[in-house]
């Protein structure tokens, strides 16, 4: 008769397993740190396999919960405790899960798990492994409750949480000084954002009085424009530091220097993203502010295509991949910056399956290569290892958005035909960045799978590796499955599952925007076939002045050094005995000097004082006439 | 009992020290330094036991009050009243104390006692500056706490130590004389207005007030405490006072007596000249901020670990400042959990250094490097404190850089502006050190086995980790009791009183 | 020469005190300092002489005596300092190298 307890449990259920979420990679990260990297490698990645299967396992259950219960339009609040209360101004730790804080708690739970697991393979001999996994099981923790504080000062714990782990875990070879300098690198840039993320807390704190995401869409549309266009300009600003958006995206690249694992979980499926699903969260006031929507649109697509040229010209294979996600990061942009929510988050849900699929099956080659990262010295390995290059040309399709059988396709159509309603130029450029992805994957992936031999692979991907890797090569290709034009086939999962929190989804547009856009990475495959495909000389990589200074990421990283960072050294070390203690040395050099000028005087010789004296009389009477 | 735990606070480790003395005359470290510890455990005991009376009077106004006629002829009393802001910063005293103490068994080998003695001198005289509401005791115990620092400092410190003192000496007693003459002139007035010669921190506040000369008055005392924070430009005695001192007295020094320097802001200047403060404040401020940025420019060049240390110290506190004369009460807040937060992760941070020091014979990060495989344990800590002092929210110096920057966004957006530029420096310079000293390839000066982490420094840096990250996941309980009271409300006397 | 009018006696002073006064600053003997000195005194005196002679008052006299007191002191103390700076192995009156008060 009263079915009503059964609800009740299953909110309370989910209220009880959120912070339980949270909870299991804290904690294994605290036990790991406490046991100070004594427990056997065995041991810790059990461990880890346990505490993140945990996660995941929780995610999913609350997730289904909360989709079956009676509140799955809206919103759950779990207040945890209250962090600061000072005068009116309140900020507490709470999470609250909708539908599109759900969305993002799956990826970074399930797709977290199975890097995770890669990841114990891929770093067993490492001596150091219980401190890598410490700093991988406290990033996971750190981005769960980035995507489920419901308030924005405890998102921003989140936000510096992981921008931390990212710093630790690309310097986790410390011993390489370029290693420690690139996570010095990739924590300035993002704290650079950061900053202004904070700022822009600030004044949407003074403007509205309270951080709470929902109290800010609430009361926010109410503050005065300039002031909301203002704030959102700075949040914009903190979300394009974490996402490597020009011109703060100097630092991605570089972070390559971390493990594998690390880039595949964090500098592709989760903390890059992270400013992505922040402006989809606040999207109730971005919307508002035509200015800072334009500026987002412009900044992702000037990253799509710069991020696309220097892939076209690197050689490292991470690098490639580092690039890519940069201008597929773009496209999240562009889509935010086009009120496209659905787009932006369909994208980032793809990306992070093919694109930590892609660095998954890079890590395997790179390390059955002896750590060989440049692409002109492998070649052929697709007899070698056939099913690491399946993974890899499944994640190549994807990336390069081949029609109707990958991910990608789907999530970048969406992402195409929304920009067309702004502009055609950012479809147009958009869709040239398309054609650029295309061919640059698959010129990685001839260079590396055909032609001759020019490393030697050895032994084999275990178990713990290749399983990752399937499923996420099913996740790469059916995972575009879930939302479809209407002109393929009318599917609407994702959307529909979003539209409570992001509103319906927009009108869908003609089929020859479609027909265009299915042709595109087509064109691209091909011209990358004629211009790598196997030959009897093995593929150089083209050199030449302009071609390094787009491989160095035209240029940005020489002119920031030469404008910011050598100047600022510089200064800092023709100061480095700071000027204004000189200035309090000098004044006691002056004290000091005169003072032994003084004392010259007493010579001891006392015809000189006579002289003194009498001078001094002469003077005296002199002054008194 | 509560009657006179207040000067109790201060008598017990003068006594200790004392005893201390006493205790080492025969030469031993040992009996010295127990003595030492034993009294830094009763003053606790007895911090304990005023704390507890104080809750239960509840939140705000003043928790407790001691009074004893001292000179009467000129209105001198031992008058000591405590508030929520006194209490935590005896507090902080207190939890700086004890590594100071506990960790200077192993680098004072000679004299022992009478360094446990200036220690506990010290370290009394600082208690007595949190509690005196007398203005001449309050001066006394701002001498009390500087004079044996010196002796500390001149006798057990580095090279180089005589005149980082004389330095050290010079800008204090200078600007504690400016300190003395403000309080002479306001005695002064207000006895031409009242016709009582008083030195009562209370009485005197009615005429701070009113008097048209207020204005030079508070320099006076701004001065004096714009040096012992330091504040930009007087802070060049720090960094080569802080790199010359002992280990305990960096600790000390940094931990707590910089502090000290921002609770006499609070209560000698905002408090007790509302007026002239609030049009100091654009320069006060400003000159915070620019302290901030300079300070931690000033910092990324340094190659002494102890200077680089010291100079970001300066930085921070330079949020002390902002948040001191923003005006506004969250700003105020948020000054007092970062000085509480600094005098931790910053006396923690000269913890690690003393240590590197002791352990490498150097100071010189050019000759560290690639120390993390060699003491991992201790570079995790040496990690954890470089991200609170960078402002990982999370950890203690969040909770007060965002409010201080809250209180200041509400004053000027320019200035937080800036102030926010100041946490990407802290950055910067923060995983520098990390860098040079920790990470990169091994140097072979430093090679040299550098031997595990003792139980004390384990100890230490632990408790020192875990409140850090108490203040920062729930500082609600430090920044509900440390509400300073104003000379205005009704005293704890009064209230008895009536 | 008018009893009254002091002018001759203080120009004689005045060109005794500059000799005095430039005897003990050019000469680098000892004794003839002492004896410059002693010409200084001795225009201070015929200065007092003078005055008290114009004003008819017994002070100048007064001060004569008090001052012939002094000069006799001094210069026995000086005599005294320089016997035993002899007697001490100094074999020179040269003033200019007495200044090394090597206590």
């Amino acid at each position: 008769m009263t079915p009503i307890p059964a609800i009740v449990w299953g909110v309370s259920l989910v209220a009880t397993l959120l912070p339980l979420v949270i909870a299991c990679p804290l904690f294994v990260s605290i036990i790991l740190m406490l046991t100070g990297g004594k427990l056997p490698a065995r041991a810790t990645t059990l461990l880890v396999g346990a505490g993140m299967g945990l996660c995941a396992l929780f995610a999913v259950i609350s997730a289904y919960s909360f989709l079956t219960g009676p509140d799955s339009l809206g919103a759950l609040h779990v207040v945890l405790w209250n962090w600061m209360q000072v005068g009116n101004f309140t900020a507490q730790i709470a999470l609250s899960l909708d539908r599109l804080s759900l969305v993002m708690m799956l990826v970074v739970s399930c797709v977290g798990f199975l890097i995770l697991v890669y990841a114990c393979a891929y770093m067993y001999d490492d001596p150091d492994i219980a401190r890598f996994f410490a700093y991988m099981t406290l990033f996971v923790a750190s981005m769960l409750l980035l995507v489920l504080a419901s308030d924005l000062l405890a998102v921003f714990v989140g936000w510096e949480g992981v921008g931390l782990c990212s710093y630790l875990l690309i310097g986790f070879w410390y011993g390489e000084q370029a290693n420690a300098v690139a996570a010095r690198k990739a924590f300035v840039v993002t704290r650079v954002g950061d900053a202004l993320f904070l700022l822009g807390m600030l004044l949407m704190a003074t403007a509205v009085g309270s951080l709470d995401i929902p109290t800010l869409l609430a009361v926010g549309p109410h503050a005065p424009s300039t002031t909301l266009t203002l704030g959102m300009f700075l949040l914009l600003g903190g979300a394009m530091a974490k996402s490597a958006q020009v011109p703060l995206q100097t630092w991605l690249p570089d972070a390559m220097a971390g493990p594998t694992p690390v880039s595949a979980l964090i500098h592709a499926a989760t903390m890059v993203t992270a400013g992505v699903y922040l402006l989809a969260r606040l999207h109730g006031l971005f919307v508002l502010t035509p200015a800072a929507m334009l500026a987002c649109a412009v900044v992702g697509f000037v990253t799509i295509l710069l991020a696309a040229g220097s892939a076209l010209v690197q050689t490292d294979i991470k690098r490639i991949l580092a690039y890519s996600t940069m201008s597929q990061l773009g496209y999240m942009y562009l889509a935010l910056g086009c009120g496209a929510w659905h787009a932006a988050m369909f994208h980032l849900v793809t990306h992070a399956f093919f694109k930590a699929l892609l660095f998954m099956a890079a890590g395997s080659i790179i390390l059955r290569v002896h750590h060989e990262q440049d692409i002109f010295k492998m070649g052929g390995l697709r007899k070698d290892m056939p099913w690491v290059f399946t993974a890899f040309l499944i994640g190549s399709a994807a990336l390069a958005g081949l029609p109707l059988i990958t991910a990608g396709y789907f999530s970048k159509e969406l992402i195409l035909g929304s920009a067309y309603e702004v502009s055609p130029i950012f479809w147009a450029g958009a869709l040239f960045g398309a054609f650029l992805t295309s061919i640059y994957i698959f010129r990685c992936v001839f260079i590396v799978f055909w032609g001759g031999h020019r490393t030697h692979a050895h032994g084999r991907s275990g178990m713990a590796m290749a399983l990752p890797m399937a499923i996420l090569s099913v996740l790469a290709i059916a995972g575009g499955w879930m939302e479809m034009p209407d002109a393929i086939a009318n599917v609407h999962i994702f959307s529909n599952l979003l539209s409570p929190v992001l509103g319906a989804l927009p009108q869908e547009h003609g089929t020859s925007l479609l027909i265009v856009g299915s042709l595109v990475p087509i064109a691209g495959v091909t011209i990358a076939w004629t211009l790598w495909r196997p030959r009897d000389v093995a593929p150089t990589p083209a050199e030449s002045p302009a071609i390094a200074t787009l491989r160095a990421d035209w240029g940005f990283d020489t002119l920031y050094d030469r404008i910011f960072v050598r100047p600022f050294m510089v200064l800092a070390h023709l100061n480095r005995r700071d000027f204004i203690d000189r200035f309090y040395d000098l004044i006691a050099a002056l004290t000091q000097g005169s003072g032994q000028a003084i004392a010259r005087l007493q010579s001891g010789q006392v015809r000189r004082y006579a002289g003194w004296i009498a001078a001094g009389t002469v003077a005296a009477l002199c002054l008194a006439v | 009992m509560m009657m006179f735990a207040l000067p109790a606070l201060v008598l017990i480790p003068f006594l200790g020290g004392f005893a201390a003395w006493i205790a080492g005359l025969r030469g031993a470290t040992r009996p010295a330094w127990a003595v030492s510890l034993v009294t830094l455990i009763l003053m606790l005991l007895v911090l304990v036991n005023v704390t507890l009376a104080s809750l239960s009077a509840g939140t705000g106004g003043w928790f407790a009050h001691f009074s004893m006629p001292w000179i009467p002829l000129l209105g001198i009393n031992l008058r000591f009243d405590l508030d929520g802001l006194g209490l935590v910063m005896l507090w902080l005293n207190a939890l700086i104390s004890f590594p100071c103490a506990l960790l200077s068994a192993r680098n004072v080998s000679e004299r022992a006692g009478l360094f446990h003695f200036l220690l506990l001198s010290t370290i009394a005289g600082i208690n007595g500056v949190f509690m005196a509401t007398d203005l001449f005791l309050f001066f006394f115990f701002w001498e009390l706490m500087l004079l044996p620092l010196f002796g500390i400092i001149l006798i057990w410190g580095d090279a180089g130590r005589q005149r980082a003192v004389l330095k050290f000496f010079l800008f204090t007693q200078g600007s504690g004389l400016l300190m003395l003459l403000a309080i002479l002139g306001l005695v002064i007035v207000n006895a031409q207005r009242t016709s009582v010669i008083t030195f009562d921190y209370f009485l005197l506040s009615q005429t701070a007030m009113i008097t048209p000369v207020a204005g030079v008055l508070m320099l006076g005392f701004f001065l004096a405490f714009a040096v012992k924070l330091p504040m930009v430009p007087f802070h060049a005695w720090l960094p080569d006072t802080y790199a010359a001192s002992p280990a305990a007295a960096s600790i000390l020094l940094s931990g707590v007596l910089a502090k000290t320097g921002g609770y006499g802001m609070i209560r000698f200047v905002v408090m007790l000249f509302p007026g002239p403060a609030a049009h100091l404040a654009p320069v006060a401020m400003t000159l915070g901020v620019v302290g901030i940025l300079y300070c931690a420019w000033l910092a990324v060049a340094q190659s002494d670990i102890k200077r680089l240390i010291a100079y970001s110290s300066i930085s921070h506190l330079g949020f002390i400042l902002l948040g001191v004369f923003s005006g506004t009460r969250i700003g105020m807040e948020g000054a007092i959990a970062q000085m509480v937060a600094h005098g931790l992760s910053t006396g923690a941070l000269f913890v690690i250094a003393g240590l590197l020091e002791d352990r490498l014979g150097t100071r010189d990060m050019a000759k560290m490097g690639g120390l993390w495989p060699a003491m991992p344990q201790f570079s995790a800590f040496a990690m954890f404190f470089a991200a609170a002092s960078l402002g990982l929210p999370g950890l203690g110096n969040f909770v007060g850089e965002f409010l201080v920057l809250m209180g200041t966004w509400q004053v000027s957006h320019t200035m937080t502006f800036f102030a926010a530029a100041g946490l990407v420096l802290s950055s910067v310079y923060s995983l520098t050190m990390m860098l040079r000293v920790f990470f990169g390839p091994r140097r072979s000066e430093a090679s040299s086995p550098l031997g595990a982490l003792s139980v004390p420094h384990v100890a230490v840096l632990g408790v020192a980790a875990l409140l850090l990250l108490a203040l920062g996941v729930y500082p609600q309980p430090v920044l509900n009791l440390s509400v300073p009271a104003s000379p205005h409300s009704v005293s704890y006397a009064q209230e008895q009183a009536q | 020469m008018n009893a009254a009018d002091p002018n001759g006696a203080l120009i004689v002073a005045v060109i005794l005190f500059s000799l005095g006064a430039l005897g003990v600053l050019v000469r680098r003997n000892l004794l003839f300092m002492l004896m410059s000195t002693e010409v200084m005194l001795n225009a201070a005196c015929l200065a007092f002489i003078a005055a008290g002679n114009r004003w008819h008052l017994a002070d100048g006299q007064v001060m004569f005596i008090m001052i012939v007191a002094f000069a006799a002191a001094e210069s026995a103390v000086g005599l005294a300092i320089i016997l035993r700076m002899h007697a001490a192995g100094r074999a020179t009156l040269d003033a200019d190298t007495g200044n090394r008060l090597g206590g």
